[in-house]
């Protein structure tokens, strides 16, 4: 996300010291590479209070439930135009359709310690890389007036192996997205900033709200990142989590203008290109900041956090 | 030059108007051009002007306009003519 910054010494010793902590509690697990984890019961428990005071601030006005699989059809995830946009963060899936010569091949290569992957042909299946990918080819191609809502929630795959524990490869957001007129998704934008600002500040949190802009590829990505500053198109809810260094984003306001509807063919009342935003609160990463806020041990957190995560 | 920009528009800016209808000064946001496909402008008229845009001119601005985009190539142009 956008608080990328050069690594400074105490930033990167501080995150060090929270990734030892999380793992010496067994609140996590090392998952064998940088950015993966195992999570523990008591990380979960986090988890599903979290998602439980998401979904009840978006209660009555959040739309239908939509739960995703990590995966998507990848027909729709080319249409996301993630490959333009965020090549270095994608991740495509491979699977063995070969005969038992090329499978004999493959466990020679594994043998051998060479890329048994060269022997795995593309699927029709991609890693998502934001929950709400999966919602729009679903969509009806004419949005009715006033727009859709809906709440979904899924894993997210990001290529950006990291030790600082915030900077998942794998991780949930759940997701209150609206498709339909501009004015419809900016104030459906603007509206859950406010809500998420009061939600997360509720759990104790310190938080506010930054203009930001997404971590675009290349020099076409500058210019993208360029235009999302300029029409403040990106909000991040920030908190302080693995460093006292930087804040991170734990939740972020999206419009998308007509980016989604132009390339799933999606048409707003109006007869224009649908518009669309969406709010998504990082499930780990707000977990983890208030782990990071609240100490290690659940049990011992202030009795408000505990029965608004817990009630 | 203004000629080389509505050929990279026709090709890569997908505007729902006629290149041809389109002014110098109109605005291309409000005609409906996208932040994407400006994006593809810009690369557009990269390739078509042996140019490289400057930082400072990757934004949106920058391609608001057929006279915008002209003034914005002869300023890259210009120091290399020396």
């Amino acid at each position: 996300m956008a608080q990328e910054t050069v690594p400074d010494e105490v930033a990167q010793t501080e995150r060090a010291a929270f990734r030892a902590e999380l793992l010496a509690s067994g609140m996590l697990i090392d998952g064998g590479v940088d950015g993966l984890y195992q999570r523990s019961g008591a990380f979960e428990r986090i988890v599903r209070g979290v998602e439980a005071v998401a979904s009840q601030a978006g209660a009555g006005i959040g739309g239908p439930q939509r739960y995703f699989s990590p995966l998507m059809a990848k027909a729709a995830f080319e249409r996301t135009d993630y490959l333009r946009s965020f090549p270095d963060l994608i991740g495509a899936i491979g699977v063995f359709r070969g005969t038992d010569a090329d499978h004999t091949a493959l466990l020679r290569a594994a043998h051998a310690g060479e890329d048994w992957t060269a022997f795995l042909t593309p699927a029709d299946v991609a890693l998502c890389s934001a929950a709400c990918h999966s919602l729009y080819s679903t969509l009806p191609a004419t949005i009715p007036e006033g727009g859709l809502r809906y709440e979904v929630q899924g894993y997210c795959f990001r290529h950006e192996p990291s030790i600082d524990p915030v900077r998942m490869q794998s991780f949930r957001m759940h997701e209150f997205v609206c498709v339909g007129e501009a004015e419809d998704a900016v104030t459906h934008r603007n509206a859950w900033l406010e809500r998420g600002l009061e939600v997360l500040a509720g759990l104790g949190l310190d938080v506010q709200a930054e203009e930001a802009n997404d971590p675009f590829f290349g020099r076409a990505g500058r210019m993208l990142a360029a235009n999302q500053r300029e029409m403040t198109l990106k909000f991040e809810i920030t908190s302080p989590v693995s460093t006292s260094q930087v804040r991170t984003a734990i939740a972020s306001a999206n419009y998308h203008e007509s980016h989604f509807g132009g390339t799933f063919g999606l048409t707003a009342i109006d007869g224009g290109v649908a518009h669309s935003s969406c709010f998504g609160f990082g499930l780990e990463r707000i977990c983890l900041a208030l782990l990071a806020r609240h100490g290690m041990n659940p049990d011992q957190w202030p009795e408000s956090v505990r029965s608004a995560l817990w009630r | 030059m203004e000629e080389t920009i509505r050929q990279v528009l026709a090709e890569y800016a997908q505007l729902p108007v006629d290149i041809a209808a389109v002014g110098d000064d109109d605005d291309l946001y409000i005609l409906g051009l996208t932040s994407h496909a400006s994006v593809n402008v810009m690369l557009g008229l990269e390739d078509a002007f042996d140019v490289e845009f400057p930082d400072a001119l990757l934004r949106k601005g920058t391609f608001r306009s057929i006279s915008v985009m002209a003034d914005a190539v002869r300023g890259i142009v210009a120091p290399k003519a020396d």
